[in-house]
């Protein structure tokens, strides 16, 4: 079934200027994905050598992390647990007008039309999201048992994709979910354990430098997550973050 | 033009080891003042800069991505193979080793695959100590799990998701040197052409992809890990940005081009719904675990199908045919990639497909729901389970082995694989041909060396599931830091070097006068369109079985594809901006050239052998055949300024013994 759709587009020329909504109308097929309508909208503009809409994306596969659209007023659009890429039309209704964003927030600012810099979230990865092990270092893999629970739980941890549509989510553009995703993972294994206290001070000390707000308990961050990262990573960290400024050096 | 794999002598287990400990190195107060570009950040490329820089080497990354962790890695989502044998099933390096040159049909060569399966080994223990949160047994030991083509079980994997889960690990061990300075990193930066002067490579030419700016950035020695060409295909399973750019344009600079035509084309992904599509999404080889496949024995049954009158579920047993099990009982359902997709194709061909475009067959869970649930049941002490007992505690394991590649076949299609049989079709999926290299993965320009899915070294003619990220980090970890020696140990009094040589002047020229020649063009077809015929094209005539007059015929219409193109596209927008079109119009320009190698390849090489099926040479049965007297060599194609020329590195094999590759 093919649906005709209104498309309010955020257009932005780059991160100097300001930028305005442009509305588009577009016929799409129900079993496009979002990011293929999209494309089909960018064809059309193209033939009438029109600027196509910059929108960034690549594996489409849900799970490069790189697609960075806000959809009526959603990270990555209404479904739970699904990125952008994955987001298909049939979720759509004939007729309708879709709005189209960027993620917003303080430290993401915007490149063109609906792509973001996001680079603060790597700074914070190097400020200490990472095991200090050389290439050729390691013992046996199997030398250290451990419980499948744990892992299990730091797996899940892992399982983010670094989109950052949790900050997109926050009013308060806070990366709490993010770095404490990655504080968690690495803390639950014992071959992260070792390093917590420096990392988790390290990793907040960029958080907060980079401009990300704080944290007030209001959950946006686990409802948009993609990859249904859980609010408890963030009491995790804060526990561990208690725990390193008053017992550690 | 002789070439030399430069493969030490010895014993074949003995190779690696000895050469190791005898090879040039660089002293550690020299690696400060050696200078390396690492281009790529996927598995290959940030466990290269990343070991490079551990090493004290002063190393620079560049990726076109956002950030390093966004390479097409991340999507693997199978595992990784490993010879530890921690499952006491006989496996050993040896096993890994003859498994890999068996299922790569005898075009790989021996020593470089040894060597990759000698460093599988400290692959996983590396990975295990980066915190990669593998799957586990409940005595907290690592759980495996079998791939098509082998007949143990040395798959490691995290969930579906392991390719992210490596990623990441080598992501944070590049983000910690990043931190330490001993690796500068530079996102949304591609490379559009290499620099060579007097002979060596020694830096590239790049587009800052923000800003349009193009830049100098030399180095001593030059690593590429850029990844395959799948998307000359258009449709493939590649991600979007997926391109051959740096290699190729490494190739016109005269590096070799070894076995373009050996690409895989996987059997399991979600098969194509319509002309919009620009991507096929991947169902994990590891499906094929528990999942059966199937096509309707009768051809009404599969045309009702086809036209939605009956379902996969409304066929009776006994007019299914399990046509893997049937040919292949002794692999069944795991039999090697290529074998999978050339059966498929066979029984669509035939009419017996199962979508409405009757290019799909059945991947089955129902006989595995059924087996789990009555073990799972047994375990409960319930010995008389109904069937509805059944159906719901073996629906629970399946969706602990393999939940997120179900729901993101539902999230895809629509429908629920758990009560429909999934529908899969064979698509492009991984080059086994890349650049050439010699056994120190080093290219015939003197200074280039070339990782990973880049160069052509260690898979043959086809690629085992879970192989990829192994060799991605073999070479990256555990080969690299050790060759790059050989070449650097003979630059230590090189001083920096600098990017305002004539060289470097000249090609920067080149790059921005071909940038504004596609810009000037202004014609009548977007790049897409393009890219869509070349795909079409390319599996048409270079596809899952290609023909000599096929061949041909596929040549004058890339030819021809190819100069419509530099006359009629359509490039909008200016070089000064952000503009992701302008970097798909420079991609698909290359792509054109690269797929006529591809073409001339498989036209000269009248055999089969793995991915490469040509229909001449086929038994009655529909069975590749090979022709080792005449084919035994890697095919590595010199550009030659668009008269492509080939020169033979013949294969030596001295441990294994060339048979018909059956898995009867």
């Amino acid at each position: 079934m093919d649906l005709n759709l209104k498309l309010k587009i955020w257009r932005q020329k780059n991160n100097t200027t300001g930028g305005h909504f442009e509305t588009y109308d577009v016929v799409a097929n129900e079993h496009m994905s979002f990011l293929e309508m999209l494309d089909v909208l960018n064809e059309d503009l193209v033939n009438k050598r029109e600027a196509p809409v910059a929108f960034e994306h690549d594996c489409r596969e849900g799970i490069c992390g790189t697609c960075s659209l806000t959809i009526n007023g959603q990270p990555h659009g209404p479904n739970a647990g699904t990125t952008a890429c994955q987001l298909h039309m049939r979720y759509f209704k004939d007729g309708e007008t879709i709005t189209v964003e960027p993620f917003r927030a303080g430290a993401f600012p915007v490149v063109k039309d609906l792509v973001v810099d996001r680079g603060a979230l790597d700074r914070i990865v190097q400020a200490g999201g990472f095991v200090s092990v050389n290439a050729g270092q390691a013992q046996d893999g199997n030398a250290i048992p451990i419980e499948k629970e744990r892992a299990s739980q730091s797996f899940e941890s892992a399982a983010c994709i670094g989109c950052g549509a949790c900050v997109a989510a926050c009013p308060n553009g806070s990366a709490m979910l993010f770095t404490s995703a990655k504080v968690r993972h690495l803390g639950l294994l014992p071959q992260g354990e070792v390093e917590e206290e420096q990392r988790v001070q390290n990793m907040v000390a960029q958080m907060d430098h980079e401009g990300f707000g704080m944290c007030s308990n209001i959950g946006a961050c686990e409802a948009e997550c993609p990859k249904e990262i859980k609010l408890y990573n963030i009491a995790y960290m804060n526990r561990a973050y208690f725990k390193a400024v008053f017992t550690g050096e | 033009m002789n070439l030399d794999s430069k493969i030490p002598a010895g014993p074949l287990a003995e190779k690696w080891t000895k050469y190791k400990s005898t090879m040039p190195i660089v002293a550690p107060n020299n690696k400060r003042k050696l200078e390396v570009i690492v281009v790529g950040s996927g598995l290959a490329g940030a466990s290269a800069a990343s070991s490079l820089g551990e090493l004290g080497y002063a190393v620079k990354c560049y990726t076109f991505h956002d950030s390093p962790r966004r390479a097409h890695s991340i999507a693997a989502q199978g595992g990784i193979n490993a010879a530890k044998n921690y499952a006491n099933d006989g496996d050993s390096i040896y096993r890994l080793f003859y498994d890999t040159v068996k299922g790569g049909d005898y075009r790989s060569r021996e020593a470089n695959v040894h060597r990759l399966a000698e460093c599988s080994v400290d692959i996983i223990d590396q990975c295990v100590a980066q915190g990669v949160p593998f799957a586990r047994e409940y005595g907290g030991l690592l759980e495996n799990r079998s791939f098509g083509g082998v007949q143990v079980s040395r798959t490691f994997y995290a969930r579906g998701q392991t390719g992210q889960q490596l990623l990441i690990g080598a992501y944070q061990s590049l983000s910690r040197q990043i931190s330490l300075g001993s690796v500068t990193m530079y996102n949304r930066h591609e490379m559009l052409d290499l620099v060579i002067v007097n002979g060596k490579a020694r830096g590239i030419i790049v587009r800052n992809l923000l800003t349009g700016k193009i830049e100098r950035h030399a180095a001593h020695a030059v690593v590429l890990a850029t990844g395959g060409y799948g998307n000359v295909f258009y449709l493939s399973t590649n991600a979007m940005m997926c391109n051959a750019t740096a290699a190729w344009k490494s190739v016109k600079k005269g590096a070799l081009m070894a076995n373009p035509c050996f690409t895989q084309i996987h059997p399991t992904c979600i098969p194509v719904s319509g002309e919009y599509q620009s991507k096929l999404t991947l169902m994990s080889e590891s499906l094929r675990n528990d999942g059966r496949v199937w096509v309707p024995k009768k051809k009404e049954d599969a045309e009702a199908i086809q036209q939605r009158k009956l379902k996969g579920v409304d066929i009776k047993e006994e007019d299914r045919d399990y046509y893997l099990e049937r040919r292949y009982p002794a692999f069944g359902n795991l039999v090697p990639r290529d074998v999978a997709s050339r059966a498929a194709k066979v029984e669509c061909d035939k009419g017996h497909g199962v979508s409405p475009t009757g290019l799909a067959v059945f991947l089955d869970f129902s006989a595995a729901i059924e087996r789990y649930g009555h073990i799972e049941a047994n375990k409960h002490g319930n010995h008389n389970p109904t069937k509805e007992e059944i159906k719901i505690l073996g629906e629970k394991v399946v969706s602990e082995k393999y939940g997120n590649l179900f729901e993101m076949y539902e999230k895809i299609t629509g429908d629920d694989p758990y009560k429909e049989p999934m529908k899969i079709y064979p698509a492009v999926h991984y080059t086994m041909g890349g650049l050439w290299v010699d056994y120190n993965l080093e290219t015939n320009v003197s200074g280039l060396f070339a990782l990973g899915e880049c160069n052509f070294s260690d898979h043959g003619a086809n690629r085992l599931g879970a192989s990829a990220l192994m060799q991605g980090l073999a070479d990256g970890y555990f080969v690299i830091p050790y060759t790059i020696g050989t070449f650097l140990a003979n630059e230590i009094s090189t001083p920096k070097i600098s990017p305002d040589l004539p060289e470097f002047i000249e090609a920067e020229k080149k790059v921005i006068d071909n940038i504004n020649a596609l810009l000037s063009i202004q014609g009548e077809h977007s790049v897409e369109s393009f890219h869509r015929r070349l795909g079409k094209i390319m599996w048409n005539h270079c596809g899952m079985a290609r023909t000599e007059a096929g061949l041909k015929e596929g040549i004058e219409m890339i030819r021809q594809l190819r100069a419509e193109y530099h006359k009629n596209v359509f490039v909008p927008g200016s070089n000064d901006e952000y503009n992701p079109e302008l970097e798909k119009a420079i991609r698909v320009a290359d792509f054109m050239e690269l797929g006529e190698v591809m073409m001339l390849d498989a036209l000269n090489r009248k055999e089969s052998c793995g991915g490469h099926f040509r229909e001449e040479s086929a038994s009655p049965e529909g069975e590749a055949m090979r022709n080792d007297a005449e084919f035994t060599y890697v095919a590595a194609w010199d550009w030659n300024n668009g008269n492509p020329e080939m020169h033979k590195e013949p294969l030596i094999f001295e441990n294994v013994e060339l048979k018909t590759r059956s898995y009867k």
